[in-house]
């Protein structure tokens, strides 16, 4: 379990990074915490010929508030926004979902952006950034543009970041005042990925429910209201169309069940929060 | 006598500190990957099968040969020049090689080892190696591997059944016509491992002047293992020094299985003329090292009205894997004279069965044939109080063995040397607070809560009889192969010329703590203390005393190896006591043996230190009294006779010590997520006499914790293709403190009398009793008749869930097979084409390296046959193939159906798509689809999660770009292409 | 910008338990690699190379992390602590001790990596809860102790430092 040979490029800048990313056509992985990419690479599943560390570029680690949302750049490590001061107020999704992710000792390595560029669909952070309508911001030697969360997960492992971008940083609205959230999960332990995790979000009467573990890639969809009876169908509905799978760790109709139970009861947190 | 027995002085039963912690604490320990290796030693990586069962056709290793730094690649015909079969249990046409020679039998199968500078480079040469395999259908089930029509693992053998027997105690027939009830259970208990955190690890040299072999490695015994590598390695045993590194990492069994690996190493160092090593990665753990037998059981009881049991009727199939590897069929016979449990039934009818299936070779694993037994009597018993309408405990109570009958002679041969069954259930009940959890439950359950209570009680055997194995044979094999039993411990203590004391044992713990408890039972005797006895326990064949039962496993060390350091000291101390006497003119059974010194007893200001006699016959031996030779040295061989060969009518004594263990425990299971907690969880042991408490109970909480995991979370799963779906520690799930529920240990004593100390076994008795414990109190919950390991939400859903239907207009996906990792999907596009021209795309290799994913080439071997090499992936997950396209039946230009293999380092796969065109009014064309496909190998091992969804990415790209490239251009689609597409990928984003 | 190129060794240097080291290395070389076979500091052990057994947690910075998931090349000008700058047999952290006195360890293979994250965590955390001791140690694997005598140590440990800091 050791890894292919590759080039190591310890950026200094984030030209340099773009630039060899640019030249290396598809072949050059970033390494930010890696604890998403070494297990890859241990196992030789990954076989890149370049790493790009970019945990060197001065400045790339920042959390700030801009323009309403949380900005978080491409190193900064989970760890650190969850020990951020005041993140509960600014976005308690994050704050409330956030330890669900590994293991203190992967977060402490581990990036967000990291995360969201490897959209594995079972893990935590794709399925925050896409309940809280985030956006990724992705930079080239060509361009910078902002992709929404809705758009930028395209499948399994899969997203819509083309081959000579980075994810310079990702932003997450702040919480609005008088919205609630909740989040809940099920893994057979602590740590594992989800079987299912739910997030929603009620915003002035507007339910948005996420889930993640089920389909290849997280999904949201608007919600009808708690009391509302199309409620149940709607779950109902959301678990077929997501065409749940049968994997080692729970069947289908599992997580079809779980879905409806904890879809509504995700929904009814928030919708108490609100209150 | 001197009267300084180890009660007297007091250390033995105490919880003192470990002598080995301070080195382990501070990163010194000394395991087998922590010492240092000889000038040029070489680093062994292994490819290993990523099928299930295949037909090997050609091994080509020249290029990874000639890749810089590669020493050596060895295949099975190599490794088969320099060495025998391994030695196979049973008396049946099989052999068993440590690696594959003609077929792969069983995903993660070595079929080549590569010998190179380092491992990250024999990692690169493994890349290398093309191997070109015909897959085989595989057989999985340990039923079906006994029909007919099922594969064939070992020709041989003529089918996959080794060993069939059956057995007869009493008068089980009559027992079961005179019965008013009978009543059973059928059982399929899971595989599962311990998976201790340091892996195998092996440094192999060869010596060619002496034509022999050194291997250093974790192997944790039996000894009798030595003679099979020996045996192997075409060698005398004294050719094979085998050594064991100061500190190993855990075994729990596993480390057995070590051995194969042994054999390949030294084969390997002798190909190369230089050392070897080889550290396991725990892909290789998961996937090859060893594990506990799966095993079918089908137990029926004969039952009074009253609960009472009368006869059981066991058929076990055990399912030993891909070979036949020793001690295997051990797993099978170690419990065979306890196939009665805790109870006095003396009717017994048994057949045992084992069968070969393409799932990695098993062996020792705590318990080691406990769990699967008392998973069926256990759960066996509770069923017989839900049919009877009787208290589980009442009928637990009615059939327990009486506590004056000890030592009881069990239907099967078993010699129970002591206990107070009912005596300790009882103290359970009572300090366990039961009458509150059955509150408890009533409360829950008022609540609307599922909620259960489950019992278990069971004998734990422990030091076993070399024999028990010998019972797979008939006696009349067993007369011709002469009789085995008997369990010899060893060990040496010797004292060096300024008096200090070392013990050396044959015992080779694997985080046990032997040298402190060696220590305490040692200086009892002696009347030092601990800190003034050196242990040694680190095992060395050309130097040490040892025999075939050497080792660490059976839960031996404290009944048997502790009582022989006890002997072999006591000797010593007697020696000692004659050369102080004749010093200080007393009888030696004047003397007592205390606080460093040898002492009158009654005068101890008459005395001498300890040292100075110790040391005496190194400096003096000629003042030694008359007919004493020396007291320098003893060793003592200890073996009980109470472990003889199993008789005329098979019964045997398979274990010298018999525990005992009840168990009671709450379950909750929550009716949103359905997921299990273990409310409340009480067990009482009997172990004989404890000689350390701390560390009996963390054997307890230890067996506790693996027996929770197999109850509640681990499994090796495969794939109805043979492939593992359990590969990495993110899908074989141990247990993590969060998972573990607080434990309440209870102790009994009861001392054997077989034992020199009164100790028995303790390791591995939860294994055995807490996974029915746990079952029982899960079928009580929610009153199931049928509990499969492990439990899990995701399986109690199927009882606990509403039937649902699909919406409308939602075809249901035909259900997989159990296990079985299918695909299938099906789509359709228009396209501005006609049909003739997608036709001809087809049947071009030009055209089709275009369109299939990743084609680097493309190449038609015939009309029908394409062979293209392609790098197909996900995300960063990607993987080099070579896939053989097959057009079959094709009606030009209307349909054809395609037949695909693809095999490359990350695994491999097939399926069957049929396609059809039909032509439109407009010029277009229809292109309608559908497939059926399977994936499996490496990537299923280690991330089966992800494996379908790649799969349908690939096949979704390939048909995505055959519509572009029918159109002609880059916005092929029309109506309905996206919509199609996302059909065909499965997902409606 | 310092490219390393595959297939050759390049120097690494950085602080391990106070000491200034330097290991010539491949990029693609495991830091679990460097400390153990190029630096012999074999305490740090290696149970899974993928992240999830934690017998290989050192401290980056005085953070906890894996070392199987850690090129050597990336902690270049980092320091690193591993459990030989703990203490030494004859004069074990209070932590240490603490392990002992409650046989917290058995085989001693996941116990450096346990002993990392607790020196991190209490550092962190003086009076963690059971619910932060549980979870914290959920990222680490123990096959021989089934944890219990781990959180009891972790709690004495918890204790006597608070005391010692207030003695």
């Amino acid at each position: 379990m050791k890894p292919a040979a590759f080039d190591y490029l310890r950026a200094a800048t984030q030209e340099e990074a773009l630039e060899a990313l640019a030249r290396a056509g598809g072949e050059a992985r970033i390494l930010a915490g890696g604890q998403s990419l070494l297990p890859m690479l241990n196992m030789r599943l990954a076989r890149p010929r370049v790493l790009v560390d970019i945990m060197r570029i001065p400045g790339l680690d920042g959390v700030a508030v801009e323009k309403g949302s949380l900005r978080i750049g491409a190193a900064a490590r989970q760890a650190a926004l969850l020990a951020r001061p005041g993140l509960a107020a600014e976005q308690p999704l994050l704050a409330e979902a956030m330890p669900w992710i590994g293991h203190a000792q992967t977060r402490s390595r581990g990036t967000l952006c990291g995360s969201i560029a490897h959209a594995d669909p079972s893990a935590e952070l794709p399925l925050l950034l896409l309940a809280l309508e985030g956006e990724v911001a992705l930079r080239s030697r060509r361009r910078a543009r902002r992709v929404a969360a809705q758009d930028f997960f395209t499948g399994l492992m899969s997203t819509a970041r083309e081959e000579d971008e980075m994810i310079e940083a990702i932003h997450i609205p702040l919480a609005h005042p008088g919205e609630g959230h909740a989040f809940a999960e099920i893994g057979r332990r602590h740590g594992d990925f989800a079987i299912i995790a739910c997030a929603a979000r009620v915003r002035e009467g507007a339910v948005r429910l996420a889930v993640g573990g089920v389909a290849d890639r997280p999904v949201a969809r608007a919600m009808p209201g708690l009391d509302s009876p199309e409620l149940d169908a709607a779950l109902e509905a959301l678990g077929w169309e997501l065409e749940a799978r049968d994997d080692l760790h729970a069947s289908a109709a599992y997580r079809r069940a779980m879905l409806r139970r904890l879809g509504r009861a995700v929904i009814a947190r928030a919708a108490a929060e609100v209150r | 006598m001197p009267d300084t027995t180890a009660e007297a002085a007091g250390w033995t039963g105490r919880s003192l500190p470990r002598v080995e912690d301070a080195a382990l604490l501070t990163g010194r320990g000394r395991y087998i990957d922590d010492l240092g290796t000889p000038p040029g030693t070489l680093h062994a990586a292994i490819l290993r099968s990523g099928h299930g069962h295949a037909r090997i056709e050609s091994i080509d290793t020249s290029k990874a040969r000639a890749l810089p730094g590669v020493a050596a690649v060895l295949t099975g015909a190599e490794i088969q020049a320099m060495t025998a079969s391994l030695v196979v249990g049973v008396r049946a046409p099989v052999e068993c090689w440590p690696i594959a020679t003609d077929r792969l039998r069983y995903m993660g199968e070595p079929v080549a080892v590569v010998v190179a500078v380092d491992r990250y480079v024999a990692e690169d040469a493994l890349d290398l190696i093309e191997l070109r395999v015909t897959p085989l259908p595989p057989v999985l089930d340990p039923l079906a591997a006994l029909a007919a029509e099922a594969p064939v693992l070992h020709e041989g053998l003529g089918g996959n059944l080794a060993s069939d027997r059956r057995f007869r105690y009493g008068d089980p027939e009559a027992a079961f016509a005179a019965a008013p009830h009978r009543i059973g259970i059928a059982i399929a208990y899971p595989r599962n491992a311990c998976t201790p955190i340091e892996t195998y690890g092996v440094l192999a040299q060869y010596d060619a002047a002496e034509s022999g072999y050194d291997i250093l490695a974790n192997f944790q015994g039996p000894f009798s293992i030595h003679a099979v590598i020996a045996r192997a390695l075409k060698v005398p045993g004294n050719r094979l020094r085998l050594r064991t590194p100061p500190d190993s990492g855990g075994s729990f069994g596993v480390k057995q299985g070590v051995f194969p690996y042994m054999v390949l190493m030294a084969a390997a160092a002798r190909a190369t003329g230089r050392p070897v090593k080889w550290v396991e990665d725990r892909l290789e753990h998961l996937a090859a090292s060893s594990c506990a037998t799966n095993r079918v059981t089908r137990l029926e009881a004969a039952v009074e009205a009253d609960g009472r049991v009368t006869a059981l009727d066991w058929d076990q199939v055990e399912d030993c894997g891909a070979h036949l590897r020793a001690p295997e069929p051990a797993t099978l016979y170690r419990m065979h004279g306890n196939m009665t449990g805790a109870y006095a039934i003396r009717h017994v009818a048994l057949r045992n069965r084992v069968v070969l299936t393409n799932k990695a070779p098993t062996g020792l694993n705590r318990g080691f044939g406990g769990p699967q037994v008392y998973f069926a009597l256990e759960r066996l018993m509770q069923r017989i109080a839900v049919t009877l309408g009787l208290d589980p405990l009442a009928v637990i109570r009615r059939n327990l063995v009486p506590a004056e009958a000890f030592p009881y002679r069990t239907a099967t041969g078993a010699l129970l040397d002591s206990g107070d069954y009912a005596t300790a259930m009882e103290r359970a009940l009572r300090e366990g607070g039961h009458d509150a959890l059955l509150r408890r439950r009533e409360a829950a359950r008022a609540a609307g809560k599922h909620y259960g209570i489950g019992y278990a009680a069971v004998v734990e055997p422990s030091v076993s009889n070399m024999g028990y194995i010998s019972t797979v044979l008939t006696p009349a094999e067993r007369r011709r192969a002469g009789p085995k039993n008997g369990a010899q411990a060893t060990a040496t203590v010797s004292a060096d010329p300024l008096g200090g004391i070392t013990v050396q044992v044959a015992s080779v713990p694997q985080g046990q703590g032997h040298r402190t408890v060696l220590a305490q039972v040692v200086a009892d005797a002696l009347g030092l203390r601990p800190q003034d006895v050196r242990v040694v326990t680190e095992l060395d064949t050309a130097r040490d005393a040892w025999s075939i039962a050497s080792g660490n496993y059976a839960s031996r060390f404290a009944p048997a190896v502790a009582g022989a350091a006890q002997i072999a000291a006591t000797r010593l101390r007697d020696k000692l006591a004659r050369i102080a006497a004749t010093q200080m003119n007393l009888p030696a059974g004047a003397l007592e043996f205390a606080e460093g010194k040898i002492r009158a007893r009654g005068n101890p200001e008459n005395a001498l230190p300890f040292a100075r006699v110790a040391s005496a016959s190194h400096w003096a031996p000629g003042t030694l009294p008359e007919g004493l030779e020396h007291g320098i040295r003893e060793t003592a061989f200890w073996t009980p006779p109470e472990l003889t060969a199993p008789n005329e009518a098979d019964e045997v004594n398979s274990s010298l010590c018999h525990g005992f263990i009840f168990d009671f425990c709450g379950v909750e299971i929550d009716p949103e997520t359905l997921a299990i907690r273990v409310d409340r969880y009480v067990t009482m042991h009997d172990c004989g006499r404890i000689l350390h408490p701390g560390m009996v109970e963390g054997q307890v909480s230890g067996g506790f914790a693996h027996a929770l995991g197999a109850a509640l979370y681990e499994e090796h799963r495969y794939a109805g293709d043979g492939s593992l779906e359990t590969g990495t520690f993110a899908d074989y799930l141990v247990p993590t403190p969060t998972e573990m529920p607080e434990l309440v240990i209870l102790h009994h004593e009861t001392p054997s009398p077989f034992t020199p100390l009164g100790a028995k076994g303790v390791g591995e008795g939860n294994c055995m009793s807490t996974p029915a414990c746990i079952g029982n109190a899960v079928a009580d919950a929610l009153g199931l008749a049928d509990v499969t390991l492990p439990v899990t939400p995701s399986r109690l859903a199927a009882h606990l869930l509403p039937a649902e239907a699909p919406p409308a207009g939602r075809a249901a996906r035909p259900a997989a097979k159990p296990g079985e990792r299918g695909l299938f999907g099906e789509g359709m596009a228009e396209v501005a084409a006609p049909p003739e021209k997608l036709w001809a795309i087809l049947f071009d290799p030009e055209t089709l390296r275009a369109i299939v994913p990743g084609a680097h080439s493309v190449e038609r071997v015939s009309d029908t046959h394409f062979r293209a090499e392609v790098t197909l992936g996900v995300g960063p997950v990607k993987g080099r193939y070579t896939v053989a396209l097959e057009l079959l039946d094709p009606e030009p230009p209307r349909a054809v159906t395609l037949r695909g293999t693809a095999e490359g380092a990350l695994g491999g796969g097939g399926g069957e798509g049929h396609v059809t065109l039909e032509p439109l009014p407009d010029g277009g064309t229809r292109i309608a689809y559908r497939y059926e496909a399977a994936v499996g190998g490496k990537v299923a091992a280690i991330g089966g999660r992800l494996l379908d969804g790649a799969a349908r990415v690939v096949i979704g790209q390939f048909f995505a770009a055959l519509a572009r490239h029918a159109a002609g251009g880059a916005a092929p689609a029309r109506r309905g292409f996206r919509a199609w597409l996302r059909r065909l990928l499965g997902w409606r984003a | 910008m310092p490219l390393l190129p595959a297939g050759r060794r390049h120097r690494v240097a950085f602080i391990l338990n106070g000491v200034a080291v330097e290991a010539d290395c491949e990029p693609r070389a495991l830091l679990s690699d460097v400390l153990r076979h190029s630096l012999a500091a074999t305490g740090t052990h290696v149970g899974c190379e993928h992240g999830v057994c934690g017998a290989c947690t050192v401290q980056i910075d005085g953070v906890p992390a894996r070392a199987c998931l850690t090129l050597a090349v990336q902690v270049e000008g980092a320091a690193l602590r591993t459990v030989e700058g703990l203490g030494t047999p004859d004069r074990l952290s209070i932590l240490q001790q603490c392990f002992r006195e409650e046989h917290g360890l058995q085989c001693g293979f996941c116990t450096p990596g346990i002993l990392m994250s607790l020196d991190a965590l209490l550092r962190e955390n003086p009076s963690p809860s059971e619910q932060d001791l549980k979870e914290n140690l959920s990222g680490h694997l123990c096959r021989c102790t089934g944890y219990a005598p781990i959180l009891r140590a972790a709690r004495r440990a918890a204790e006597r430092l608070k005391d010692a800091e207030h003695a």
